[in-house]
């Protein structure tokens, strides 16, 4: 009789089990987790004396022929593009051969300094069923924020290697979504279950050393603190390069990239 | 209670019945071309269903009132039941089911026991997380569906069947949203899914068939009316599916060449 | 023959609480936890059901502390398209399994097949009591998906792979909550199986002197029949249950093809067939409305022969017709596939056998009318649900000949007809039988009869509401209402709205009506009349014995049954009925 009574509970006990495992893996992931434990005293960065970087991301070769995106199949997205037609952002080349939309950051030489992430949020718009921007930046433990200000219903779904990956959607009228990143990784794709042309680009980095590219294929770091640094270029259809720079004290490094067609 | 209960029944059955009639709400319109044989079979099924719900229900409503206990000295039938009454009834139901039944064979066997003709038009129609596409072999007609690569696969570069775009069979192929066919013309669909099961359900054409990946399955109906009719997923595919169809566009011929060509090139 | 009881030892009942009320081997508790079991399910199924038709009625309003429940589900009180998806995997799953299979059967089951035949338990008690908290733990594992983050599975109750095989990726829910789902699942599966086995031993072994099986009141046929068709699915379910399990955690490929490219991700699977898990759920799933309608057909043609006080026309018809059911339920289920993608040809074979299932089904129905026919109807709340039922399973059969054929189907496939369909022949049926049984044992189960005012107004409120909710989807179905959307977003469906609206107001008036039911369940239960030994001037063995029931049933002396289940009103008897182990001898019962 006994024996019985202990076999019912054993489907009990797996319930449980299979229940207890859910809140720790959501409190993992909710909490802001701080950047690795610092292995060594992490150095203030010293305001006087800091300078900055500025260069172009040129494009060697024929220049894609531009992609229509197709929106038939959500209507609403059609007309908040004013039925005008909308390209693939991937891919896109300048009209004076540079690159927009390229992630350029400190990849290495920045680590001994203490950075602690703006109190704003960035933000994230998702607007005419494109995402606005399309590649951004984020620090780790830094607010990162998610509006809708299409008439539709979008979904988010980040697909990151290293971090939490999360798919919530956000009808229209739905408050914000706030979330925050654990650890660095460039780059994090974001894709729209809902329409499936939608993609953007995060790079989580510890430090706020990074920038993208715009319309003209430049861009400006600023707030470095003099030294020397590995720099990262990522895109997403012409792969990634990387450049050293040294930055003097209250100066201005200056980098050119060339990215050759794939 | 007996008499008001009688009521509700009969009224229940009656509005139930008249709301069936008129048609208010109803099938929409028929474009396809075995649409009439469609209507024959429906209603059909109507006309036999619908006099055994009027026949059960107002029995119902007539025994409930008839033999209500009045607390007169009325005694109840004792009968075990009548074995010939049973037979009959399990024989007109048997014939009258299956019968029915089997007069709407023709109707499935042209449908799906015979293939396409050889010259119906060939589009292949893919289904994803929650899109369709849809693959001409080219412009004229001419050529073939090129391979493709499930790696390839990128919906946010503008390649979501995962062509090689360097193969020339492939830059041939036309992959469109929407779906543009010549009215009065045989068209043969092969249906492929990317994920998940979905399903190509055209009301006017009273065609529904799943989309399964790993299967190419073939489904064709000739349209007979120009105009823009709604393809929706009527298979449960995830949290889009509410929103997941497309427009099929019956053109005249010329008008389907030409949008055609137009697809062509704005890709 | 002058025997009139069979002496057994008579059984005291445990002292201790918890074995006598928690962990009980009593077939009368066990059948009472199923009963509460279904009763705390169904409420939760029900309130599921009106968040569904809110939405559906009114898209835009925002039902307040939606957000409570699931903050990603429902951000600021807006129900997301997936959340939709998961109240909806979560009702049809919580009202199939835990409402329409645990209540019928092993409710009343439990507590009334031992009465009936005249035995003083089921014939594993300790089976029974392992089945029961096993269900229980089927049940709680399957509502903690409402408490993860990942959310309840959002792939219906169908679970059709490779959506609810390939784990997140596929969409929220579909993470932990479909793998808790699929452990929820197999338990229950495991519960389902054990209760069936005791089932049909306690039928086929423990029926008392003179209860042979043609004796048997209809209720325990359908008992019977309903535990051997469970014996045989459940296994099939629980097996593809296994390999659902395994394709999700183990990284096998039994239902998920090569080459899946889901949210940009190429998938690892090699070679499975989604089709497969269709025609094993299936296999299961057809044979699953027979277990939750046929109980319902037996309670019901138990009570409409007593207050008809006449006996059952046709018994025999009817027991050859559940059995003719029971065997063709296992013949059909590729009606469920006919634009799946399985062969055209095989649509064929399963259409006709569909068509033919609708043939006994046809003499049930026909049998009922025919026992009301000529009879002396006593309408208490039990006969009047009874009725209902009759009324409804009527309705929701025959839209299932529109349904059985493949050229129809191909239209109505995945429309609010199929909704409409088989709400009521499985749905509303099968409670209005459990409702007329509620009412009819009652007085059995706890010494007090309900309020029969009550009871009659909760069964115009139901029957009406019933025939309001779920009418029109014939209508929009018909109209090409495509189900299993959260949202009627294209212009095709607006007009159809108006109707959405009727139906949303109608299910929140008939789930109200809902709660005089509860509320006279409850209150019956201590400050109803107490019941007499026989309050129905009913003939089956449960009546027999004094209430409340003694641990042992018939205290230790199992009646001798001399008489067939249904006989009220034989020329030349003492009274208007008599009971089956009354040793009254009439002339015009062997004739009859």
């Amino acid at each position: 009789m006994r024996k019985l009574k202990w076999l019912a509970v054993i489907p009990v006990m797996i319930g449980l089990a299979a229940c207890s495992s859910s809140p720790k893996a959501s409190s993992e992931s909710s909490s802001a987790a701080p950047a690795a434990a610092p292995q060594q005293q992490l150095k203030p960065v010293d305001p006087a004396t800091v300078g900055e970087i500025t260069g172009v991301v040129k494009f060697d070769g024929a220049v894609p022929h531009p992609r229509m995106i197709r929106m038939g199949q959500d209507p609403v997205c059609q007309k908040a593009n004013h039925d005008k037609p909308v390209y693939f952002q991937d891919g896109e080349v300048n009209s004076n051969h540079t690159l927009p939309y390229v992630f350029v950051y400190v990849k290495k030489g920045a680590g001994q300094y203490d950075w602690t992430p703006p109190s704003e949020p960035v933000v994230l718009d998702q607007k005419g069923c494109m995402y606005e921007p399309h590649v951004m930046g984020v620090m780790v433990g830094q607010q990162f924020k998610v509006i809708n200000s299409d008439p539709t219903t979008h979904n988010i779904h980040p697909m990151p290697a290293d971090n939490r990956a999360w798919n919530e959607s956000q009808p229209p009228g739905a408050p914000p979504i706030t979330k925050t990143w654990a650890r660095p990784e460039v780059m994090v794709p974001v894709k729209c279950n809902e329409h499936p042309w939608m993609r953007c680009y995060i790079g989580v980095t510890k430090s706020p050393l990074y920038a993208v590219t715009g319309d003209d294929g430049t861009f400006t770091i600023q707030g470095v603190p003099p030294g020397t640094y590995t720099l990262g270029f990522w895109t997403a259809t012409f792969g990634t390069q990387e450049q050293q720079v040294t930055v003097p004290p209250k100066g201005t490094a200056k980098v050119t990239v060339t990215f050759k067609a794939s | 209670m007996a008499l008001a209960l009688a009521i509700i029944v009969a009224l229940i059955t009656i509005v139930s019945v008249v709301l069936f009639h008129v048609h208010h709400w109803w099938l929409p319109e028929n474009i396809a071309r075995n649409g009439a044989a469609f209507h024959n079979q429906f209603m059909l099924t109507m006309a036999v269903t619908g006099l055994f719900f009027v026949a059960a229900q107002l029995s119902l409503a007539y025994f409930l009132w008839r033999y209500k206990d009045r607390g007169d000295a009325r005694k109840a039938r004792y009968t075990h039941g009548n074995n010939t009454l049973e037979k009959i009834w399990t024989s007109v139901g048997a014939v009258l089911f299956i019968g029915m039944n089997l007069l709407g064979y023709r109707l499935w066997a042209q449908a799906r026991f015979v293939g396409a003709s050889p010259g119906a038009l060939r589009i292949e129609v893919w289904a994803e997380q929650f899109q369709y596409w849809f693959r001409y072999a080219s412009p004229d007609g001419s050529g073939h569906f090129c391979e493709t690569n499930v790696h390839l696969m990128d919906d946010a570069t503008g390649n979501p069947l995962g062509m090689n775009l360097s193969n020339p069979a492939c830059q041939k192929n036309v992959v469109t949203d929407t779906l543009g066919v010549p009215v009065n013309r045989q068209v043969e669909l092969l249906l492929r899914s990317k994920d998940v099961i979905h399903s190509f359900f055209v009301r006017e054409l009273r065609l529904q068939q799943d989309i399964v990946p790993g299967m190419v399955i073939p489904i064709h109906f000739t349209a007979t009316k120009v105009g823009t009719y709604e393809i929706v997923c009527t298979q449960l595919c995830g949290l889009g599916h509410y929103k997941m169809r497309a427009f099929m566009k019956v053109m005249t011929e010329p008008d389907f060449e030409k949008w055609l060509k137009q697809q062509a090139a704005e890709q | 023959m002058a025997e009139l009881e069979a002496a057994v030892h008579h059984h005291e009942a445990p002292k201790g609480f918890i074995r006598r009320y928690v962990f009980s081997t009593d077939h009368k508790v066990i059948g009472k936890q199923y009963y509460f079991l279904a009763l705390f399910a169904v409420v939760i199924g029900m309130f599921l059901s009106w968040l569904m038709r809110m939405h559906l009625g009114y898209p835009n309003y925002k039902i307040p502390g939606l957000d409570l429940m699931s903050p990603t589900g429902a951000p600021g009180n807006v129900m997301t398209p997936e959340y939709y998806l998961s109240l909806m995997t979560m009702h049809g799953t919580i009202m199939i399994f835990f409402v329409l299979t645990t209540a019928p059967q092993s409710g009343f089951g439990n507590f009334f097949l031992p009465l009936q035949i005249g035995a003083e338990d089921m014939a594993f008690p300790r089976l029974n009591m392992l089945s029961f908290w096993v269900t229980f733990v089927a049940l709680m594992v399957l509502l903690a998906t409402f408490f993860i983050a990942d959310g309840p599975p959002i792939s219906g109750w169908t679970a059709y792979p490779p959506l609810s095989s390939i784990g997140s990726v596929a969409g929220p829910g579909e993470g932990l909550g479909q793998t808790l789902w699929v452990v929820s699942i197999a338990l229950f599966c495991v519960g389902a199986l054990l209760s069936a086995i005791n089932f049909i031993a306690t039928t086929l072994d423990l029926r008392t002197r003179g209860m042979n099986l043609m004796r048997m009141p209809l209720t325990c046929w359908a008992w019977l029949v309903t535990a051997i068709v469970g014996l045989l699915s459940f296994a099939v379910l629980f097996a593809a249950g296994v390999l659902l399990l395994l394709d999700r955690l183990g990284g096998t490929s039994f239902f998920t093809p090569a080459q899946l490219k889901v949210s940009g991700v190429v998938l690892q699977h090699a070679g499975g067939s989604p089709l497969l898990w269709q025609h094993l759920f299936w296999f299961f799933g057809h044979p699953e409305v027979y277990i939750a309608i046929l109980p319902g057909m037996g309670i019901t043609s138990h009570i409409l022969s007593t207050f008809s006080r006449k006996p059952v026309f046709g018994y025999r018809a009817m027991v050859y017709a559940l059995g003719a059911i029971g065997i063709l339920g296992f013949m059909v289920w590729g009606h469920h596939m006919f634009v799946s993608g399985m062969s055209p040809y095989s649509a064929f074979y399963f259409s006709i056998l569909t068509m033919a299932i609708g043939v006994p089904s046809a003499i049930k129905t026909f049998n009922w009318l025919g026992t009301m026919w000529g009879g002396k109807l006593r309408l208490t709340s039990a006969m009047l649900f009874a009725i209902g039922f009759v009324s409804m399973f009527v309705t929701g059969g025959l839209s299932g000949l529109f349904l059985a054929q493949p050229p129809l189907d191909a239209y109505l496939h995945g429309t609010y007809f199929v909704v409409a369909h088989f709400h009521m022949v499985m749905g509303v049926a099968a409670i209005f039988a459990m409702f007329a049984g509620t009412y009819f044992w009652f007085p059995k189960m706890f010494g007090r009869m309900m309020d029969e005012t009550l009871g009659k107004i909760h069964f115009v409120g139901s029957f009406v509401g019933a025939y309001l909710i779920f009418m029109p989807m014939h209508y929009i179905g018909i109209a090409g209402n495509v189900r299993r959307q959260s949202e009627f977003i294209d212009n095709f469906m607006q007009p159809l709205l108006p109707i959405h609206r009727f139906i949303t107001i109608a299910a929140l008036a008939t789930g109200a009506v809902q709660l005089i039911f509860l509320f006279n369940l409850f209150w019956s239960m201590f400050k109803g009349k107490k019941a007499e030994l026989n309050p129905w001037e009913a003939t089956s063995l449960e009546w027999t014995t004094p209430t409340p029931v003694p641990y042992d049933n018939f205290n230790g002396r199992l009646p001798v049954v001399h008489h067939g289940p249904y006989e009220y009103n034989v020329p030349g008897a003492a009274k208007d009925y008599i009971m089956q182990n009354s040793t009254e001898v009439v002339a015009a019962e062997a004739a009859g």
